[in-house]
């Protein structure tokens, strides 16, 4: 009974956690996406020359930042719904873990834009652009691409803070290694398993920020 | 700066509690969510002093290590960042006990985190380490220093300073943290929140006040890390006069 490692039990268990795994992903790249996309409207908020936009974004996302994760899910899916917002767990999910790593990727933005050298807006207004094809054309062309391994380190990042989902109980690897743990009262298999898992595809994933950074300092070079 | 923030940071505590005073139903689940943010103080601090003992340790070993040492170095700092904290919490507080090593909860949770925030940790003292000019190796080593006396008396010290800032940002990541061990039965604030919000029913106003709590303890860290940055930089800037 008291085996250290079932290999049985492993082999039973894989099909099941595979399948979770499809979960975790899909709340990644959902999170991610949604980050992204947040973060860029955050920055450019915050570059608004108006104090009245700038600074309260400036403030949220600072509370945002200094605020845990888990605490933001838990205020989504239990606050909310006193509002009249009823989000399933999935759903609520998604939103903190894009809200959460979009004031992160903001951040990373933020730098981006930074480093655009005032020629380029100045050059934008004189060729009389709107702000809209400024951004669009001018800016966001140049900002993002040398700020896309910062944002993949968040993808990794987001990555590895999915399993706080399964406190909301969304049926990701780590909820379903817990409930295998309980069924079969061996948590060593799942848990483990789940560990590799998350090393596997983080490594997998570093690997590729490398690889594209490596890419976009070759095309810089030229 | 820092007294900016001071200030900033005293008027929201003052604000929050003339907001808390003014309502007497927050008699029922306040202290429960003191106590709650008392534990979570508590860990915060253990996990800090752990985490930073491990980051020198595996840093130090990872650079100037035998081989052996430095393998080991690497795998500790690669598998705790590469594997999500919650995870990692869980492996030692369901599957230690299953290798008859039978921790208390509490452990469990300073242990976890210290050793996920120092694997980050090694990181930031390896590139604050490394970011220390050449020439102080050399001038160490025409003193006629031993390489390990050199990097206690000369290149530590002025690597500490540049790694205050980045550490300020891991303090905070692991406060952050501290809300997983909740589930692992622990009663810190992110617990007595679920815990004040199951019997009271008072979602809305829990939640914001855990949410501000977490804040303030986060303010707290920055302005200390700050201050403790001014006076490491007042340091340097007396020993070069």
């Amino acid at each position: 009974m008291t085996k250290l490692w079932d290999w049985g039990y492993t082999w039973e268990i894989l099909p099941v956690l595979a399948k979770a795994s499809i979960v975790t992903i899909e709340a990644t790249f959902l999170g991610f996406l949604l980050a992204a996309t947040f973060g860029l409207l955050l920055a450019i908020l915050r570059m608004s020359k108006s104090n009245w936009v700038s600074v309260p974004t400036a403030g949220f996302v600072e509370f945002v930042r200094s605020t845990p994760l888990l605490i933001q899910i838990f205020f989504i899916f239990f606050v909310f719904p006193e509002f009249g917002v009823n989000l399933s767990a999935m759903t609520a999910g998604v939103l903190a873990l894009g809200l959460h790593y979009g004031t992160y990727c903001s951040e990373v933005y933020r730098s981006g834009l930074a480093n655009i050298p005032r020629g380029q807006w100045e050059a934008s207004t004189a060729l009389n652009l709107s702000p809209y094809h400024t951004f669009r054309d001018i800016i966001i062309p140049q900002a993002i691409p040398p700020v896309v391994p910062a944002l993949g380190n968040y993808l990794v990042a987001l990555f590895k803070e999915t399993p706080l989902l399964s406190a909301i109980a969304v049926l990701e690897l780590m909820q379903t290694a817990k409930i295998l743990g309980s069924e079969n009262f061996r948590y060593t298999e799942p848990i483990t398993l789940v560990g590799v898992f998350f090393l596997v595809f983080s490594l997998i994933t570093a690997a590729g920020i490398r690889q594209v950074e490596h890419w976009l300092n070759r095309r810089g070079g030229n | 700066m820092p007294l900016r923030q001071l200030t900033v940071c005293a008027i929201v505590a003052f604000t929050a509690g003339l907001v808390v005073a003014s309502f007497a139903t927050f008699r029922v689940f306040l202290p429960g969510l003191l106590e709650g943010a008392l534990v979570t103080v508590e860990i915060t601090i253990g996990g800090c002093v752990l985490a930073v003992v491990m980051a020198f340790v595996a840093a130090i070993a990872k650079m100037y290590g035998p081989w052996p040492i430095r393998w080991l170095a690497v795998a500790y700092i690669e598998v705790f960042r590469g594997t999500s904290a919650l995870v990692q919490l869980f492996w030692l507080f369901f599957v230690l006990p299953h290798f008859g090593i039978l921790l208390d909860p509490l452990t469990v949770a300073i242990l976890t985190l210290g050793l996920n925030v120092g694997a980050y940790g090694a990181e930031v003292v390896r590139g604050a380490i490394s970011s220390v000019q050449r020439g102080q190796w050399e001038a160490s080593t025409a003193l006629n220093m031993t390489r390990m006396t050199a990097l206690r008396r000369i290149i530590i010290p002025q690597a500490i300073v540049r790694m205050i800032p980045p550490w300020g940002n891991l303090f905070i990541e692991l406060l952050k943290a501290t809300s997983l061990v909740s589930l692992i039965t622990i009663s810190d604030l992110a617990f007595k929140a679920q815990q004040m919000n199951a019997t009271t029913f008072r979602t809305v106003e829990i939640f914001s006040i855990v949410l501000v709590f977490y804040l303030a303890i986060a303010s707290v860290i920055t302005v200390a890390m700050r201050t403790l940055e001014e006076r490491a930089a007042r340091g340097i800037a007396r020993g070069r006069a």
